[in-house]
């Protein structure tokens, strides 16, 4: 990352404007010419409870949180505990804070930051029906130099269908905090240059609506789910978007009717996905062996939060790698991918449909809430131009010789869509023949076993399995949203490295990984679990050299690039 | 009448998993029968189930088939036939199936009334599973599983489904097949959810189940549209009645099918421009 990233956390009691002040706050400075990220945070209550924002901006692309805090705007100091571990402050950073709201809390004044009082109470006063968390918008913004021309776009943006009275006295409140600072005290105010190309298209997007994009994209046009923290979001974008395509979403009893819903429809020949969580994926792996079995394609988006059972539903953890990898019954070859980061889940998605679809089997994709619940600045993601298209059966067969399941080169057997005459099929989960016909004779087992799993393995994935970047003996494994932060830590320690972020998990590509492998000297897995699932899951196909590091902590705070780098020291 | 489509064009060449005098072959002929009558092209249905004995039926059936997991038949069903609103959606299963493990699914595939057929070959008992008690066992219905009898009052699938939302709600038995192909015609015509019980004696486990012949009664010749007569004619029942209990038009859920010709997906992309 450049020296003009940094990072800035807002808190406040529940009603205080927290995570509106960061989000109008992204995209000002998103205006101004920065990229940024913002993920968020909220205590245990549904509505009205204490919620966190931490964003960090760049001038470049931003995928990774930062080691520390730079700034904290403390709106009040309620709950502020529960966030004080997602917040590390340094030396340099400055606590913005309310000097009405009572003394420092203990856990705060033991770091070395340096505190700014501001008699937030007298200001708001000034203005009529003035807000606090729009001053503090507009402290921040003068110390960071943003100007307010580039505020108004997002001000009329994000509070729009609030109207102009609650515009105009935003706007008067964020002109009073950035005046005010410049009187009452003085702090190391950032100069930023700005170096965003003229005319390149920026989104500004959270990864659960970049997953619904891709699957949109890549001809997904049906949605049975079952609302789930934190997939949500995935659902309720796309319900209005797929009626504008002709398609739709059902709202399932629960999520052992949203699996067999959307293998319903796929059977009917419309590409179908459902996007849950940990305990929906439970609930859904009967279902899941079902299209494995049937060889219908469905797509289950899984967005993980801390587990197990009910766990930490607001909260991220790549901890359903095992049961993505292994949670059915019987040998159940199917595919698991994981989007790296925002942008990457646009990608990400999008080939899991495809790949679902090609391949007639079920594609599981592992993001997660710090993916799918962040939004951020990123450039206008490009889809390569990859297949999406089922193999369907066209021919009629008066003969009635229609083989559903017929053994084929590559295993795929082409699919009659219902309303195709002539070529009537029975699917079936129990074990079948090559007509569909059950059976239970073992060679009729062993055929089908092969057909389902040769499928996968004959499969070309081509070199997106994994984003390589950089060279070097020391080799750095990791998936999913953990591979930003990996990223930095590899760019902090300025050696040659390798790093390898996953992104095609099952069918594990042993061959292309032991390649990438075979100069290596030191070999980390790096994971935000506790149970070293993928170090685990790499071994078992014996692709890592005996002597590989494992680095896995589970959630729910992220890996911070300073703590990999740090294990990675001691290991020298 | 001569049907261009003969009732045997609908059996397929597979021999039913069932044991010799079973109730369900009397439903397979009866289905058949209902299918010719209404001339409905095979590659046009569209049949689901879950597991059981009874569950097998879409294998025997010509038509595009699936048979799904345990409980889950209405569930598969309801997105075939969002997805494929042009199909002829069948859902077969029995007591267990549709009343035990997709007791959920039977109250909400009611609720939504989605234009579809959901038979229930009602034994009484797990057959599969070689004789266990059902939702619908009599309490003192003594088995290995529950030596006591299972000791619960049996479930009641007409007043549920009442209670549910269901638009179309019979029970027809299988020793009559006639009747039976009558009522699953006027069932397949109902728009909505239509949900036909089929008294379907087990022999093997049920043997007992042979006396239905003489305790099975006609019992609503007609249908009512007044959900509290059609309450008072199930609670006065002995649960041998056959015909249909109620039919009423009832909002029928499907998918808002209202396509924006000028959205495409680049202006739903758009959204995201800063």
């Amino acid at each position: 990352m450049s020296i003009s990233s940094f990072s800035i956390a807002i808190t406040g009691a529940g009603g205080s404007g927290a995570v509106t002040t960061g989000l109008i706050l992204l995209e000002s400075m998103a205006h101004y010419g920065f990229y940024g990220l913002l993920n968020r945070s909220s205590g245990p209550q549904i509505r009205g409870g204490e919620s966190a924002v931490f964003i960090r901006f760049d001038d470049q692309e931003v995928l990774s949180v930062n080691n520390h805090f730079d700034y904290l705007l403390a709106l009040d100091w309620f709950n502020i505990e529960r966030f004080i571990d997602e917040i590390p402050l340094g030396q340099s950073s400055v606590v913005i804070y309310d000097s009405n709201a009572g003394a420092i809390p203990e856990v705060l004044q033991k770091s070395q930051a340096q505190f700014m009082p501001i008699d937030f109470k007298t200001l708001v006063k000034t203005i009529h029906k003035g807000r606090a968390n729009m001053i503090g918008l507009g402290l921040l913004a003068n110390t960071i130099s943003l100007p307010f021309a580039s505020i108004e776009t997002s001000l009329n943006k994000i509070l729009g269908r609030k109207g102009a009275e609650v515009i105009n006295t935003s706007a008067q409140a964020i002109r009073l905090g950035m005046t005010t600072q410049q009187e009452a005290v003085s702090w190391p105010v950032r100069s930023l240059a700005t170096h965003i190309e003229a005319n390149k298209a920026r989104w500004s997007i959270t990864g659960n609506e970049a997953c619904g994009l891709g699957a949109l994209k890549a001809g997904v046009r049906f949605v049975a789910a079952y609302p789930i923290t934190p997939a949500t979001e995935i659902l309720e974008w796309l319900s209005p978007r797929l009626e504008k395509l002709g398609g739709g979403l059902l709202q399932a009893e629960d999520e052992l009717a949203s699996i067999n819903m959307i293998i319903g429809a796929s059977f009917g020949g419309v590409a179908s996905l459902t996007a849950t969580s940990g305990p929906g994926l439970s609930l859904m792996l009967e279902g899941i062996g079902l299209a494995i079995a049937s060889e219908t394609p469905v797509v289950v988006v899984n967005v993980s939060r801390g587990g197990p059972s009910t766990g930490i539903p607001t909260k991220s953890e790549q901890s359903d790698l095992n049961i993505a990898l292994y949670g059915c019954h019987g040998d159940a070859p199917h595919l698991v991918l994981a989007p790296l980061n925002i942008a990457d889940a646009v990608n990400t998605t999008f080939w899991a449909t495809g790949l679902a679809e090609q391949l007639q089997t079920v594609a599981i994709v592992l993001c997660d809430q710090f993916i799918g619940q962040s939004r951020a600045i990123i450039d206008q993601v490009v889809v390569p131009q990859w297949e999406t298209s089922r193999v369907t059966e066209k021919k009629e067969h008066p003969q009635n010789d229609y083989q559903r399941y017929k053994i084929t080169e590559n295993a795929v057997s082409p699919m009659s869509i219902p309303g195709t005459p002539n070529c009537l099929f029975t699917a079936d989960g129990l074990e079948h023949n090559s007509k569909g016909t059950p059976s239970s004779m073992s060679q009729d087992h062993i055929e089908q076993l092969k057909k389902r799993q040769d499928k996968l393995l004959k499969f070309d994935y081509g070199t997106q399995w994994a984003k390589i970047s950089g060279s070097g003996t020391m080799v750095l494994i990791t998936w999913g949203s953990s591979s930003a932060m990996v990223q930095e830590a590899a760019h902090t320690l300025k050696q040659d490295i390798k790093v390898i972020a996953l992104r095609l998990l099952m069918p594990l590509p042993v061959e292309a990984l032991v390649k990438e492998l075979r100069n290596s000297k030191k070999v980390f897995v790096i994971e935000q679990n506790q149970g070293q699932q993928l170090f685990h899951y790499l071994h078992s196909y014996q692709s890592l050299p005996v002597d590989a590091h494992s680095f896995a902590r589970s959630g729910p705070l992220p890996l911070r690039p300073a703590e990999i780098v740090a294990f990675i020291k001691e290991q020298l | 009448m001569t049907l261009p489509i003969k009732p045997k064009a609908y059996k397929s060449e597979i021999k039913p998993v069932w044991c010799p005098g079973c109730g369900h072959f009397s439903v397979l002929s009866a289905l058949t029968k209902a299918l010719a009558y209404l001339q409905i092209p095979k590659h046009k249905i569209g049949f689901i189930s879950g597991i059981g004995c009874s569950s097998r039926i879409p294998a025997y059936v010509n038509s595009y088939g699936f048979h799904g997991i345990h409980g889950r038949g209405l569930a598969m069903a309801s997105g075939l036939k969002a997805a494929r609103p042009d199909l002829h959606v069948i859902v077969a299963g029995g007591d267990g199936d549709g009343f035990s493990i997709g007791g959920n699914h039977f109250i909400h595939a009611c609720r939504r009334n989605m234009d579809m057929l959901y038979i229930v070959m009602d034994n009484q008992v797990y057959g599969m599973t070689k004789g266990q008690a059902s939702p619908t066992t009599d309490p003192d219905w003594v088995n290995k599983l529950t030596p006591h009898g299972s000791q619960l009052r049996p479930f009641e699938p007409l007043g549920i489904a009442l209670a549910s939302g269901a638009s179309f709600i019979a029970r027809g038995f299988s020793g009559d097949p006639s009747a039976m192909s009558k009522l699953l015609v006027e069932a397949m015509e109902h728009p909505g959810f239509s949900f036909v019980q089929v008294l379907s004696p087990c022999k093997t486990f049920r043997p007992e189940q042979v006396q239905w012949k003489q305790q099975v009664h006609t019992a609503f010749a007609e249908s009512t549209d007044d959900p509290i007569l059609a309450a008072q004619r199930i609670h006065g029942d002995d649960g041998m009645g056959t015909g249909i209990v109620y039919q009423n038009q009832l909002p029928v859920w499907s998918l808002p099918h209202d396509t924006h010709e000028d959205t495409d997906i680049d202006a739903i992309e758009a959204e995201f421009l800063l």
